[in-house]
């Protein structure tokens, strides 16, 4: 018997058994890889924290490795609103369960920067309207804490928009919570060789040691500037060729907007403790003298009813 | 079958080896594949990678559509060729992301071009599905590697000239040093913006094609006036 090969219905069960042998290769493949790439993208968060703290051990830290020494280093996960306020904090005793979103580590900020750019083009930054939409879409603020030596250095995580997908960073800020320590960029596709090098060691040099406040403390954004210029002591060297996605287009793109965006709400929280750690001592102090007076008082009462 | 044995290297084999390189090339002279030869040429790592990856899938989809090619309907032959070349392009992708997570980054979404690649349908249809399979792997070796090495060639020139590295290692000097510009940098040497951009690309095949043609005089078409 022979099967008359150009016929619709050898060509209809040729294009069914296809589909079914295809589609179920690579499910099969899918899956059974899946543990392997999602500890891939796990470590490399890890790693990218680890490398951003600046620090020298943490530095060359590998991928694999990273996944091991992480919780040596980093000891509190913390969750913030827009506002800076801590909504929930995890420490390193916590292990991380996937899909926690109460665990900063779990908060995907690529995930919803599509959302930020909406709120952003509809609301005016930083007004009522703009902080209730940012809460209706759930968008939080990952900080992440480390303790080393005695010294503790806070690692900032966001994300905004490059010239041809999304780009996001990672910045380690020193003690005093505006003093930048180390930074790691990364794109999904950035132009190679030009946008692609806000990865290389030349882009982020220059952000060791920037401050993100002036003299009265306040909030002043870094900004990049095209190389060759004379640079003031919060303006970094942008990339050459690559002015989209380091500088951006003066409305939500590049690296300096994100940073911009975002740093604004870790310096409130980075303030609220500064201030915090200055006010406990006098406030101390008042109560302190106050329970002497009271003291005094209830022996003077004791006494006079002797 | 009283067909003698053909040895598995014949001067007919080598040729399907050697002709993609040269004579055949499928970049220059078959003018297959010229968009990704423009667009992942600006650092010779990722030129390498990208033709490893090509190698590979034209290597499998060839062998694959050959070993079925009786098999297959004519009616849908390109559906089924296009759903074998996107299968294998998505097994290369997750392999890497899962294996070599760091080369599936650097490749980023051109890994999933590969099943755009003009040079892969061309081969498959063109080659494939009238040959056996293991002139269906040679031909596909071939014609990797005649992509390859204009790939390599490429991005050779335009990283050198475009960023004054190769494979990443600065070799005219740092024009970013922390104490200034390096090497041929300090002597007011610059790098060459269009080097980084696809148009260069374009310039570099038709310099290529230019010098090939001079070389081999029967490569010139006679009809063009």
């Amino acid at each position: 018997m022979s099967i008359n090969k150009e016929g619709n219905v050898y060509t209809l069960i040729f294009a069914i058994v296809m589909v079914v042998v295809v589609g179920g290769l690579l499910a099969f493949i899918a899956s059974s890889l899946k543990p392997l790439q999602e500890a891939n993208v796990k470590n490399e968060k890890m790693q990218n924290i680890l490398q951003a703290i600046g620090l020298e051990e943490t530095a060359e830290v590998t991928r694999d490795e990273a996944g091991a020494i992480f919780n040596d280093y980093i000891t509190e996960r913390i969750v913030l609103d827009y506002e800076g306020n801590v909504i929930s904090t995890k420490t390193n005793q916590d292990s991380i369960v996937p899909k926690d979103m109460t665990d900063a580590f779990n908060v995907e900020v690529r995930k919803y920067y599509n959302n930020l750019m909406r709120i952003e083009k509809k609301y005016e930054e930083g007004s009522e309207e703009f902080k209730a939409a940012l809460k209706e879409k759930e968008i939080t603020y990952p900080l992440f804490v480390c303790e080393k030596d005695g010294k503790k250095y806070f690692v900032t995580y966001f994300s905004g928009k490059g010239l041809w997908d999304d780009i996001w960073g990672y910045i380690a800020f020193k003690e005093d919570g505006k003093t930048i320590n180390g930074t790691v960029f990364d794109h999904k596709g950035e132009t190679p060789g030009l946008g692609s090098k806000i990865t290389t060691e030349i882009f982020n040099r220059d952000f060791v040691n920037k401050v993100i406040t002036n003299e009265n403390n306040e909030y002043r954004p870094i900004r990049v500037i095209k190389p060759g210029k004379d640079r003031e002591e919060y303006e970094v060297r942008g990339i050459s060729g690559a002015t989209f996605t380091a500088i951006g287009d003066g409305a939500n793109m590049g690296v300096e907007r994100m940073m911009e965006r975002s740093l604004v709400v870790y310096q409130k929280y980075f303030s609220s403790l500064n201030s915090n750690s200055i006010n406990k001592v006098p406030e101390l102090i008042d109560t302190l003298s106050i329970d002497t007076m009271q003291m005094q008082i209830d022996t003077t009462a004791v006494l006079a009813i002797k | 079958m009283s067909e003698t044995k053909e040895p598995l290297f014949s001067k007919k084999n080598k040729k399907l080896i050697s002709d993609p390189l040269n004579l055949n090339n499928p970049v220059t002279i078959q003018v297959l594949g010229i968009c990704s030869a423009l667009a992942v040429t600006v650092q010779m790592d990722n030129a390498i990678v990208m033709s490893i990856a090509v190698l590979f899938v034209l290597v499998m989809g060839n062998l694959i559509v050959s070993l079925m090619r009786n098999l297959i309907p004519s009616k849908i032959k390109i559906i089924v060729q296009l759903v074998i070349v996107a299968a294998l392009v998505i097994i290369v992708d997750q392999v890497l992301k899962a294996y070599v997570y760091d080369v599936s980054k650097s490749l980023s979404v051109f890994v999933g071009l590969i099943i755009t690649n003009c040079i892969i349908m061309g081969r498959l249809e063109a080659f494939a599905l009238g040959n056996k399979p293991w002139a269906s792997i040679l031909d596909g070796v071939g014609n990797g590697l005649g992509y390859g090495l204009i790939l390599v060639i490429v991005a050779f020139f335009k990283e050198l000239f475009g960023s004054g590295s190769l494979l990443g290692i600065p070799v005219f000097g740092d024009p970013e040093g922390i104490d200034g510009p390096t090497g041929l940098f300090a002597m007011g040497y610059e790098n060459n913006g269009l080097m980084l951009l696809p148009p260069s690309s374009l310039i570099l095949v038709a310099l290529y094609i230019w010098i090939q043609k001079k070389k081999t005089p029967s490569l010139i078409d006679e009809n063009a006036s």
